[in-house]
């Protein structure tokens, strides 16, 4: 435990002094600062940098994720030759990673807010939401990032399934769920697409976002479907469950990989 | 001490080390050569831990690798090219070392100051130039007295004057009782330090033992001719 906190924080000491978190940050930021200087409306605020945040941040955990472990190669292989566990290595240097990130989405998205807090005033819960999913996409696409990583030699690949895995998840994944229940409306879909909807963690926390706030429409068919079907707590309960399960799934198979891996 | 028995190693359908028995003795240098992608770096990484082999035997002293971590913190390692995470200073990474190591007190710190790095102690490696980081990993291969030593081709990218200094240490360390192993391709390096030469083709040890032995065995003039011969087939 001891060693696992030593690892985490020299590699989040590194990280964190990286450019690329600093230009996360500042992106943020401006995204944040231009949305509330459009309109003063604050739900329509949040709501679209949640939207924002749900292509954003699981992009950059991605990429920052897969890039560093190549970076990292031969770090990784300099310090696994020392007396260093793989597993807490592993998760050293996950944690070293997805904590630098997280700060910089709670930086960038927050202190805009914080410059506002006058308008937001009622709206506590929902930036606490926003907040939420934020930190925890990142958690589960850092895992991604890693697995993916772990699992492929060659950069290039690994950077090309991490992008893929992005588009399908953020993008095609809702439209081909659309085309699916568009082609076969006379049927009762609606078990289906509630259970389809759970394998993947975007939509996921779309919908921890529906079931809370009455913005079903402002947050894409997946998420209209799911409040329809689950509704109230039991939504809730089953997304965040699948939450968890998505943030210790990948994270579990790249630590597995990494056990039995020839560097 | 180092003790290999029987040990094989396949990736895929590429058999890379076969049927390797070998013993590292302490006090006396081994020099690992063989042409690029022959298993010397394969059969490193196994004893590293960082490979693990398809069946076979690997004793650090009187400990035999099953996967544990613990007998590393008596290895000092210089791979061949290494990096460090780019941001931290290289102060930082020798806290880190020293905190990861868990030892702060029983510390050779010779290479830091003979190597000039007391200048650069507060750059971040991402600003060193390659010669500079090697320097580095020299130091810390060094740092915590560890009775055995594993130098992947370690004057490589060194500049005569450090490449000397570096030579100087290993041989100091070596009187010391240090087994150390060592891969190079740098000929005159090898005759002035090996006591004994590993040749390694095609995953098969070719020849063990020592270098007049080596040239005596080829009927050769001197040692690189003995290492052509040994390439051409000749002893298989």
């Amino acid at each position: 435990m001891n060693l696992l906190f030593k690892i985490s924080s020299y590699q989040l000491r590194d990280v964190i002094r990286s450019k690329w978190i600093f230009f996360y940050t500042i992106l943020l930021m401006i995204i944040s600062y231009s949305l509330i200087s459009l309109t003063k409306e604050p739900a329509k605020i949040l709501i679209t940098m949640l939207n924002i945040n749900l292509i954003i941040v699981p992009l950059i955990s991605l990429i920052f994720g897969t890039i560093f472990l190549y970076n990292n190669k031969n770090n990784i292989i300099f310090l696994l030759s020392q007396p260093i566990k793989r597993n807490v290595l592993f998760l050293g240097l996950y944690i070293g990673l997805i904590l630098p990130i997280i700060l910089g989405f709670l930086l960038g998205v927050g202190i805009p807010i914080l410059f506002y807090v006058k308008i937001f005033s009622n709206y506590a819960e929902t930036i606490f939401l926003l907040l939420t999913t934020g930190i925890v996409l990142t958690i589960i696409f850092g895992g991604v990032a890693f697995y993916i990583s772990i699992s492929n030699e060659d950069r290039m690949k690994g950077l090309g399934i991490s992008i893929i895995v992005w588009l399908f998840l953020s993008i095609f994944y809702d439209g081909l769920l659309l085309i699916i229940f568009q082609t076969f409306a006379d049927y009762p879909l609606e078990k289906i697409s509630a259970f389809l909807i759970m394998f993947n963690p975007i939509d996921l926390t779309r919908i921890l976002v529906v079931i809370n706030f009455d913005v079903s429409a402002l947050m894409g068919y997946t998420g209209t479907v799911f409040k329809n079907f689950f509704g109230g707590n039991l939504g809730v309960l089953i997304s965040a469950l699948m939450l968890m399960f998505w943030s210790i799934l990948p994270l579990y198979l790249g630590l597995r990989k990494f056990k039995a891996k020839d560097f | 001490m180092i003790k290999v028995t029987n040990l094989n190693k396949s990736f895929g359908s590429l058999e890379v080390l076969k049927k390797i028995d070998l013993e590292f003795v302490p006090g006396q240098i081994t020099y690992i050569v063989g042409p690029n992608g022959s298993g010397k770096s394969t059969l490193i990484k196994i004893i590293l831990g960082l490979v693990k082999s398809d069946s076979g035997d690997v004793w650090v002293g009187d400990y035999m690798l099953n996967g544990d971590c613990h007998y590393r913190d008596k290895i000092g390692y210089m791979p061949q090219s290494v990096s460090f995470p780019e941001n931290l200073t290289v102060t930082e990474v020798f806290k880190m070392l020293k905190d990861l190591r868990n030892n702060k007190d029983d510390l050779d710190e010779y290479l830091i100051k003979e190597l000039n790095l007391d200048k650069e102690l507060n750059k971040r490696l991402g600003n060193l130039s390659g010669g500079t980081k090697q320097k580095v990993s020299a130091a810390i291969t060094f740092l915590f007295n560890p009775s055995i030593l594993i130098l992947d081709e370690p004057t490589a990218g060194l500049d005569p004057v450090s490449s000397s200094i570096l030579k100087d240490k290993i041989k100091k360390e070596k009187e010391n009782g240090r087994t150390i192993i060592l891969t190079s391709h740098i000929l005159s390096e090898l005759e002035e330090l090996a006591d004994n030469v590993v040749f390694i083709l095609e995953g098969s040890i070719k020849f063990s033992g020592k270098i007049n032995h080596l040239i005596e065995k080829t009927s050769s003039l001197n040692l690189e001719r003995a290492m052509a011969a040994l390439m051409n087939g000749q002893l298989i």
